[in-house]
């Protein structure tokens, strides 16, 4: 168990590494980034000076070690347009997205779950057929226009939540549904996948047959291995939530990292984007981390192979 | 995509021809999806207006079914007085145009790091396990909007920045495939009789996972064409003339309150076209591997 987390800690490492150069390099690939600051009047002297100031001048690798060094120590470097620093600007943001995240793949879990184990109960039945045809349709749905038919029909016609902002729990409430329907169906589908494996079992056979109550077999023997997949994918899930809260964020003026991340793109703020890009991808390592780990430890045949 | 029906006949053309009329979700899709490509294709001989054309005297007609609405402009007219059929049809050439040259480019790159990773294994395998882990890790939305709003929207662009995201299901699925099939006994045989490796991957490996690969096609293009609308929405996609439905929304979300069609209609087309595709690549996945249907 120790080698193989020492394995999978390492791989984390080295994918963080490489995420961290890509995320650099990304704002280099089409200009000088002096120019772009300094905006399309500026004199040659002005953008000389910017280049100094922000240290362009130097050779590419000397600029990404450095970076490299502070961020290690939590220094992303200063907003180019909030002028604070970006490490303060993303703490302060990321509770907003951790929450919503958190809710929506509570809600993604809730709504999934139940469905995928009604279904595998029964399958090809009526709530079988359901439930397929909820998923087919969630991921065929654009999230960015579900959102905006959510506004129309609650807080414009029914007038039950806030359009946009993020003070109350109200606020919260239709970004956690647009972010969590989309990772639903995934997670029922691997449910319904796993209970029906789990379900056509030796044990659970013997369980049913030695005249345990169906919701016991089901709940307390069925159910608990088939969870297992569905652990890792919603870890997974959760990482991409977070990824993909920058369009809900945006739409409802959720004031979190995804709505940093559309407002700093859009005035070419790069160290807060890279600074974002670096703190997603760093949530998504550890969560994957996590998950991975628990797994090996719940299942020993997978950190021996 | 239950009760597939029985044959006993050894020629699997008829089973397969079977299978897929008998299939309910994958023949709607397929019409669907043909109609969208006819669409498409003829935008100039069925479009009724010019969709750049600019009428700013009849700004915002509502469509046809509205008691307002006029049969000159069926669907009504945007907040340019462009009207919106014309601008859905021609949309659809964008949708699609985007969907194929994304899903081509990582289809071309997911493939070759799959078949590469799944044939030689070791030290290949390693590294392009490595690389869809780093890929994995990186949130696309984002990425996507920042390397947009640097290099600056473009159709070509959107294609390029979508076609270098989305290769890792293309990567996953044709490593697991050509694994399965590597040690096989015709791969065997191939190699005995002194093969070179290029010609057992053309001829032996490739033939053997091109289903698995066009299912994985058919999905990546109906999630570019998603991707593709919600970076138009945010303004970091296709740029404006083009009549992009994501932008459309985009466009029409300032008066959706009052003009709710304007949003209503783009919607729904890009979710009938996501969802057919979506149906379609279902549906062949059924049909030419009915074991991976969970």
């Amino acid at each position: 168990m120790f080698f193989y987390a020492f394995k999978r800690s390492l791989l984390a490492i080295l994918v963080a590494l490489t995420v961290s150069m890509i995320s650099f390099s990304l704002l280099y690939i089409s200009s000088d980034p002096a120019i772009a600051m300094a905006g399309e009047t500026a004199s040659d002297a002005d953008i000389e000076a910017i280049r100094e100031l922000y240290g362009f001048d130097r050779s590419i690798v000397v600029q990404y070690l450095d970076w490299l060094k502070k961020a290690a120590s939590g220094d992303l470097g200063k907003s180019y347009y909030f002028r604070t620093d970006v490490s303060h600007l993303i703490a302060e943001r990321l509770p907003t997205t951790m929450t919503l995240g958190l809710c929506a793949i509570i809600f993604a879990i809730g709504l999934a779950v139940p469905l995928g184990v009604a279904a595998a109960i029964r399958p090809n039945s009526i709530i079988d057929r359901v439930a397929l045809f909820l998923s087919v349709m969630g991921q065929a749905l654009p999230s960015f226009w579900f959102a905006l038919i959510l506004i129309v029909l609650f807080s414009v016609n029914l007038r039950w939540l806030p359009v946009s902002g993020s003070d109350t729990w109200l606020h919260f409430v239709m970004p956690t549904i647009v972010l969590g329907y989309y990772a639903a169906p995934a997670i029922m589908r691997l449910t319904r996948t796993g209970m029906l494996e789990v379900l056509s079992t030796d044990y659970i056979r013997t369980a049913r047959a030695k005249g345990l109550r169906p919701p016991v077999v089901l709940f307390k023997h069925a159910l608990r291995n088939a969870i297992i997949p569905v652990v890792s994918l919603a870890a997974v899930q959760f990482g991409f939530m977070l990824g993909g809260s920058i369009v809900v964020e945006t739409i409802f003026a959720l004031h979190g990292a995804g709505f940093l991340a559309w407002e700093s793109i859009t005035r070419n703020d790069l160290p807060t984007v890279q600074g974002l890009i670096l703190a997603f991808s760093l949530f998504y390592i550890i969560l994957t981390l996590i998950a991975d780990l628990i797994n090996a430890w719940l299942d020993p045949r997978i950190r021996i192979s | 995509m239950t009760n597939l029906p029985q044959t006993t006949s050894n020629n699997p053309y008829p089973a397969g021809k079977g299978r897929i009329l008998q299939h309910k979700g994958m023949m709607i899709g397929s019409l669907i999806v043909i109609f969208v490509m006819l669409l498409a294709i003829l935008a100039p001989l069925i479009a009724p207006h010019d969709p750049y054309y600019q009428d700013l005297l009849n700004r915002l007609k509502p469509p046809v079914w509205d008691t307002r609405g006029s049969w000159d402009h069926i669907l009504g007219t945007d907040h340019l007085g462009r009207d919106y059929l014309s601008r859905l049809i021609y949309g659809a050439r964008i949708s699609l145009l985007i969907g194929i040259g994304a899903a081509m480019i990582s289809g071309i790159i997911g493939t070759f790091l799959g078949v590469m990773a799944g044939y030689f294994g070791g030290r290949v395998d390693m590294v392009v396990t490595f690389l869809i882990t780093v890929r994995l890790s990186m949130p696309v939305v984002l990425v996507a909007l920042a390397v947009v709003a640097i290099v600056g929207g473009s159709l070509q662009v959107v294609i390029a920045v979508l076609g270098l995201l989305l290769w890792d299901r293309f990567a996953v699925v044709m490593r697991s495939s050509t694994l399965q099939i590597r040690s096989m006994d015709y791969i065997t045989a191939a190699r005995a009789v002194g093969c070179s490796t290029a010609r057992i991957l053309m001829t032996e490996i490739m033939p053997n996972v091109v289903n698995n690969l066009i299912v994985i096609a058919t999905l990546e293009i109906a999630h570019a064409i998603i991707l593709e609308a919600a970076l138009s929405f945010l303004g970091l996609g296709v740029q404006p003339p083009l009549p992009s439905w994501g932008l459309m929304v985009s466009e029409g979300k300032d008066m959706m309150l009052f003009e709710p069609w304007l949003i209503t209609i783009p919607g729904v087309a890009l979710f009938a076209l996501v969802l057919s595709i979506n149906l379609l690549g279902d549906g062949m996945r059924d049909v030419t591997a009915p074991e991976n249907r969970n």
